[in-house]
């Protein structure tokens, strides 16, 4: 291959520089804004702090309610709860139907396939309405059970395709070899097809998760007691009708972003396999 | 009590029927070989055997019980897959074991099964890695292993060696030949290696289109092929096709002539004639002519392949004779050669005696 011109380098780097800064102008920006003593819209181009301080922080980690409770704890433990439970149950059922799908031959596996598919063209605002009506009926509005049975559903349909997908990779020779070894289907997919596939379990996982975690506008509609808030909608909270403010609201931004920058940096050997592996290619 | 009964078994995936109703026996300890081209059913009707597959119509018996019905674990037979299907998450320790593990078998009677077995298979060094860090020879010693731990009634191999190089290949064929004769087990192997059919088994069955065309011991087979497939599908290079009439004591074809052994039946007017092209010398005087197309040397001998009037034909020549593409030449049978055929091939209507000193081993190995 040719080794380009050392003007046409330049010229590339100029761009990717350019590039990358457009990307980082923003989060630096929150990060200024975090950092930064003013609660207000610091409308200027530079986007490093002049003086630091860690008082937004000490703040939105410190907040308790008119009780006396440490409320960013509890909203702390409410995001965990809900992710990580939402995590368990998508999961479980999603290896199993995905299992289900990729081998075994029953009707309406096309059909069932495709439904899925569709379910995901919908924005979720669309299901607010039906799912509010639904969870009235079922008195789980402003409880988290009730969160984690619309994240777990609504996260379903691509756990299943992707999970799908990677189990179509994996030789049936192997599964073969465990029913002659004596392995019933059950133990077949325990013993030999779930451990082969921790890499697309650890990026299904790591999606069940992160969109739980993030998610903000169906746990602000189900959930009011504040105590019960998942973290993005207490954040919500910092942009009052009169009042923004804007140093807590970046500080309590970058808090909730931490857990899923350390997830993502943990898991980051498995995900490359994963998603190379899986079902996402491309 | 290890015989494998199988008796009109049919089996079709979708439209495509691909078992055309075979019936067979295998005998307790035998070692039969299962070979044809790519498509012919072998394959499928060894995990017929296993399990893995229904039978649409017919019966299999293991062991003289009626098998249709029984999952492939309590068939008790185990099978070598033709990728080794190692479980590539366990070590070969817990490869060898996890047959024993599922079925409950007592710690201390696994260790020592797997001790026993990879040390007939030289595998103890190895008993801590995983698959990937094995060789090709030692993964195929690890299937294998995994099968013969178990101890079961039938062992099936689905082309155990069909991944190895040559020179492992050999090796391997040794080896399990020898385990054949250790473990005295029933054996079923498919491939569509003659060299394997013919070197490893006790009984071959030759399959074409679904059908069983012949079985029989491999020398049986070579010598006294049933019909024109199985003339054709064993021996290397391939026998020779001729298509002739019959005039009286001779046989007429397009630019040849040649007599008719006294052994034929008559009433045949148009026969295939089959000559192995270790049956057919280039020669100075014969009774085929033709030019050399392509000349294959061995070394102690070699092949000439050579257009006729009656189509292209394999002979051999000797060391000493020189042979070159472009030649005209002359080609010669030994005496008693032919295999005679019903003019469409589905039936043999005469062999040739068989002699004692025909060396059949180095001549398919060839």
């Amino acid at each position: 291959m040719n080794r380009p011109s050392r003007l046409k380098m330049a010229a590339i780097h100029a761009g990717l520089t350019l590039l990358c800064m457009a990307t980082l102008y923003p989060v630096l920006w929150v990060v200024k804004m975090a950092l930064s003593p003013t609660d207000g819209l610091a409308l200027t181009a530079n986007p490093f702090p002049e003086t630091v301080t860690f008082e937004h922080f000490r703040q939105v980690l410190s907040g308790t309610d008119a009780a006396g409770r440490w409320v960013f704890g509890r909203q702390l433990m409410a995001s965990i709860v809900v992710s990580g439970a939402t995590t368990l149950v998508g999961l479980t059922l999603a290896v199993s139907a995905a299992y289900a799908l990729s081998r075994f031959r029953f009707p309406g596996k096309e059909g069932g396939m495709q439904a899925l598919l569709v379910t995901q063209m919908f924005p979720a605002t669309l299901m607010m309405v039906p799912i509010y009506s639904i969870l009235q009926k079922l008195h789980l509005l402003d409880s988290l059970s009730g969160l984690v049975l619309v994240y777990a559903t609504t996260a379903l349909p691509f756990c299943i395709w992707n999970l799908k997908g990677y189990f179509d990779t994996l030789p049936r020779e192997l599964e073969e070899a465990a029913v002659m070894d004596g392995a019933s289907t059950f133990q077949v997919f325990i013993r030999v097809v779930l451990p082969l596939a921790r890499p697309a379990l650890a990026v299904t996982a790591l999606f069940s998760f992160m969109t739980a975690w993030n998610e903000f506008i169906l746990a602000a509609t189900l959930l009011n007691d504040p105590s019960r808030f998942t973290l993005p909608v207490a954040l919500q909270r910092y942009v009052g009708e009169h009042k923004v403010e804007w140093g807590k609201f970046a500080a309590g931004a970058l808090i909730v972003s931490a857990p899923v920058m350390a997830l993502f940096f943990a898991l980051q050997k498995h995900l490359v396999g994963g998603l190379t592996a899986g079902g996402v290619k491309g | 009590m290890s015989e494998v009964t199988l008796s009109g078994i049919k089996k079709s995936f979708g439209q495509n029927l691909i078992v055309k109703g075979v019936d067979l026996q295998v005998g307790e300890g035998e070692f039969l070989v299962m070979v044809g081209p790519s498509g012919c059913g072998k394959t499928t009707l060894l995990r017929l055997i296993a399990g893995l597959e229904q039978v649409d119509a017919g019966e299999v018996r293991i062991g003289g019980a009626r098998v249709n019905d029984v999952a492939p674990r309590d068939r008790d037979v185990a099978m070598v897959f033709q990728s080794y299907a190692l479980y590539p998450h366990m070590t070969v320790q817990e490869n060898l074991a996890f047959g024993l593990t599922l079925r409950k078998f007592p710690a201390a009677e696994i260790a020592s099964r797997v001790q026993e077995v990879a040390g007939m298979l030289e595998l103890s060094h190895l008993l801590e890695r995983k698959p990937k860090a094995l060789s090709g020879g030692q993964r195929q010693r690890v299937a294998m292993g995994r099968a013969i731990v178990r101890r079961p009634k039938v062992f099936l191999f689905d082309e155990p060696l069909s991944n190895l190089d040559t020179a492992l290949r050999v090796q391997m064929r040794g080896e399990l030949a020898r385990l054949h004769r250790r473990l005295g087990a029933t054996m079923i192997y498919v491939t569509h290696d003659q060299v394997e059919a013919m070197t490893l088994a006790t009984r071959v069955a030759v399959f074409n289109g679904g059908l069983l065309q012949q079985v029989g011991p491999p020398l049986d087979l070579y010598n006294r092929p049933a019909n024109r497939f199985v003339a054709g599908f064993l021996g290397s290079p391939a026998m020779n096709f001729l298509e002739a009439s019959r005039d009286g004591a001779r046989f007429t074809g397009k630019g040849f002539t040649l007599p008719c052994p006294a052994d034929v039946p008559a009433g045949h007017a148009r026969v295939l004639l089959g000559l192995r092209p270790q049956d057919l010398r280039v020669a100075a005087q014969g009774p085929l002519a033709g030019t050399v197309d392509a000349v294959e040397r061995l070394g102690f001998d070699g092949y000439a392949f050579v257009t006729t009037e009656a189509g292209p034909v394999a002979a051999r020549f000797d060391k000493g004779v020189n042979v070159s593409v472009g030649d005209k030449v002359f080609l010669a049978p030994v005496a008693d050669a032919l295999h005679v055929f019903t003019e469409d091939g589905a039936a043999a209507l005469r062999h040739p005696e068989q002699r004692a000193s025909l060396d059949v081993s180095a001549e398919v190995a060839s």
